[in-house]
């Protein structure tokens, strides 16, 4: 437990760090720093689980097993190559004057910050503390939304934190709901709450009460996964703010609530006796899918098209989590990671090329494979991964999920593919003029760092090629664990 | 069963629960800021007594703790704040306009019958007293969102969203008698910081676009066109 500790003390401590002493110039090698330190101790933590197996702390307010510990480990991770790309940019962003000493201490502390409350709401065993940590996340990015003071930026920031804050509230009536059901079998108990009493509670908790709180979960929680129609705020929220926010908001966030969900729906399966939350999950997700896809050809601003690609994948996601199943779930799982390594990876690619054209605007970025190779190379292999090609790791998920859909739901691979070729064809047809076009006269290349991306695309194409074992087998308990029957 | 064949604490929380709901149609409808932060205070109050109440009746007494943050953040802080910053923002005395109040209050009616319609499953196997309160938490929720959809003001809407924040924490504490303290300390923390982020965005606001219209943030769209 000590390294579990560890790994949420040392973002706690950096947050608090960096609010005296966020504005150094070496703030942002310490964010590094303590980044890698996070990623270690979470690296420890899954080493311990892989040997001891679940793991629960002694008050009980914190449990370990194979399908969280793979999400702490994935955005320590995530978090840690992110703040090698933050650093050097956040440093150009303050040389341009776009921001302040005072936003600065904001920045890395609420950096940081955002990065502990995701890893409370992963490791905790108490439903309405991960509901607090969730909430506290929001809090914590909606300043860095609007860090750059613009008109624009406030709108984004305000628009995320009412439809969060209102989604999030429905989340919390949902716990509330569950509460109340836990309460009839175990009154009077402290841990009722816990997610452990509750999973081996379930068979008992009241049905109808169960239902209803789950519409109420998948709605506020939901609202957090970016799914249509309650997606509105994360375009916004997405690309106006500061690009390192937007990677990590699309890599983590978004996943974390998804495994809220998931977690729910663990307990309400079992007690319900019907599919019925696995297909309005469905529902939603491929309503997400399909409707992502199509306003990624609407987009002008390039992080708006990425963001629209995240609620595509999301959708994608919540709809095999829906399907339930063990090729589904290990298909999702497995989407997972890949969509977070991808999307952070285009993510930093985009902050660069936003810095060599000066501008977020689609039809200004031009010839980025001439002025800056590696840039223009990193942002087309990586649109090419997300889009699901082979040899990358978004194909082998995708191809695991289509297989699932198949045997259960022939005839929603139609759509899906559908859904698939309309996303294609909205990512090429913006992202190859942007790579391939004429470059403006007297475009510069700029500063990069592009071992982030490198590191996460080899990766990808490592899990595209083949799956290790370890990891095979990691993801295979995880899929036990939430549909009862592994795969392999 | 008869009301007045309860236990007189059930009744005294029934009669709270259906005050509770009365200020939510109150602020629903109320278009002067200073007194709207009156009636948000108010309805932090009935909500605080109805903690106390169910400590005192249901004997567990961490539930007082409870009682007093809520007496703090939403009787006292919030409301005091709220003010402060219409007073230095100096739009103490807009009135804002409220399009087809008499049809939006028509809505809050049909809402809290939904409210009913949606607890009728949970109202087969519990008490008269929580199937009442879990009905009218969910009702002030969604007229809390109904008077964040309504609104155009940004104070208006915050108040909108901590009303909802008052019925989450209504259902928690008389549907269940309380969160884990754990739980209620967090959001009690969450809530403290939402309201200070909300003051400074308020400022943020006015500065950019001169005034706390909502209706002007409207730059970013779905599609550009």
């Amino acid at each position: 437990m000590n390294a579990l500790y560890l790994t949420l003390l040392l973002p706690l401590f950096g947050t608090m760090l960096f609010a005296v002493a966020g504005h150094r110039r070496s703030a942002g090698t310490i964010n590094m720093f303590i980044c890698v330190a996070t990623f270690a101790t979470s690296l420890w933590l899954a080493i311990n689980v892989f040997n001891q197996g679940t793991l629960i702390s002694d008050g009980k307010l914190f449990y370990i097993d194979g399908f969280n510990v793979y999400l702490i480990l994935l955005n320590a991770f995530v978090g840690m190559t992110t703040s090698v790309f933050s650093g050097p940019y956040m440093a150009h962003e303050v040389e341009i004057g776009r921001v302040d000493d005072g936003r600065m201490r904001l920045y890395y502390s609420m950096y940081q910050g955002f990065l502990f409350t995701m890893l409370v709401a992963l490791s905790t065993n108490n439903l309405g503390l991960l509901w607090v940590a969730v909430e506290g996340a929001t809090l914590a990015t909606v300043l860095l939304v609007s860090l750059y003071r613009t008109p624009e930026s406030i709108e984004a920031g305000w628009k995320y934190f009412l439809i969060c804050g209102v989604g999030i509230a429905q989340a919390l009536f949902g716990t509330v709901l569950i509460y109340f059901a836990a309460d009839k079998v175990l009154p009077g108990s402290d841990e009722t709450l816990l997610w452990t009493v509750l999973n081996a509670h379930a068979m008992e908790l009241e049905p109808t009460v169960l239902i209803l709180a789950f519409v109420f979960l998948l709605v506020g929680y939901g609202t957090k996964v970016g799914l249509v129609p309650l997606h509105n705020w994360l375009p916004d929220a997405h690309s106006e703010g500061p690009t390192p926010m937007s990677a990590i908001l699309s890599g983590l966030l978004l996943n974390v609530a998804l495994y809220a969900i998931v977690r729910f729906k663990m307990i309400i399966d079992p007690a319900l006796g019907t599919d019925l939350p696995g297909k309005i999950m469905m529902g939603f997700g491929l309503v997400t899918f399909a409707t992502a896809g199509l306003l990624l050809h609407r987009q002008k601003d390039v992080k708006r098209m990425f963001s629209y690609s995240s609620i595509e994948h999301m959708g994608l996601m919540t709809f095999a989590f829906g399907i339930g199943g063990s090729l589904a779930t290990f298909g999702g799982l497995l989407h997972m990671i890949v969509h977070s390594l991808t999307k952070s990876a285009i993510f930093v690619t985009v902050g660069h090329a936003a810095h060599v054209a000066k501008t977020q605007s689609i039809d200004k970025i031009r010839g980025l494979i001439s002025t800056q190779p590696t840039v223009g190379w990193g942002l087309l292999l990586g649109t090419v991964a997300i889009a699901g090609f082979p040899p990358f790791g978004v194909f082998t998920s995708e191809f695991l999920l289509f297989s699932a859909t198949m045997k259960s739901w022939p005839w929603l691979v139609i759509t899906l593919l559908i859904g698939l070729a309309v996303a294609f064809a909205g990512l090429f047809r913006h992202v190859q003029p942007m790579v391939f076009g004429e470059a403006p006269p007297g475009q510069q290349p700029v500063e990069a760092n592009m071992w982030p991306v490198i590191i996460h695309l080899v990766l990808i194409l490592w899990l595209g090629i083949s799956v290790p074992e370890v990891l095979a087998r990691w993801i295979d308990q995880a899929t036990i664990m939430i549909v009862g029957e592994g795969l392999l | 069963m008869q009301l007045i064949s309860l236990p007189v604490s059930e009744q005294l929380i029934l009669t709270l629960a259906a005050l509770i709901l009365f200020t939510s149609f109150l602020l629903l409808a109320q278009t002067r800021l200073v007194t709207l932060i009156h009636t948000f205070a108010l309805q932090g109050g009935l909500l605080f007594l109805t903690t106390v109440l169910v400590a005192i009746a249901s004997g567990r007494h961490h539930l007082l703790i409870s009682a007093a943050l809520t007496l703090g953040l939403k009787v006292f802080f919030i409301p005091w704040q709220l003010r402060l910053l219409v007073v230095r923002l100096d739009i103490r005395r807009e009135v804002e306009v409220v399009g087809n109040a008499s049809l939006i209050m028509i809505g809050a009616g049909a809402l809290t019958l939904f409210s009913y319609y949606v607890a009728l499953p949970i109202r087969e196997l519990s008490l008269l007293s929580t199937r009442n309160t879990i009905a009218i938490s969910l009702a002030v929720i969604l007229i809390g969102m109904l008077m964040i959809i309504t609104r155009r003001k940004a104070v208006t809407q915050v108040i909108g969203f901590m009303s909802m924040e008052n019925g989450l924490m209504f259902a928690a504490v008389a549907a269940t008698h309380g969160m884990p303290m754990v739980v209620e300390l967090g959001v009690a923390l969450d809530v403290l910081v939402a309201a200070i982020l909300f003051g400074i965005f308020f400022f943020h606001i006015r500065s950019e676009f001169g005034s706390l219209d909502v209706d002007r943030l409207n730059r970013l769209n779905e599609v550009d066109r």
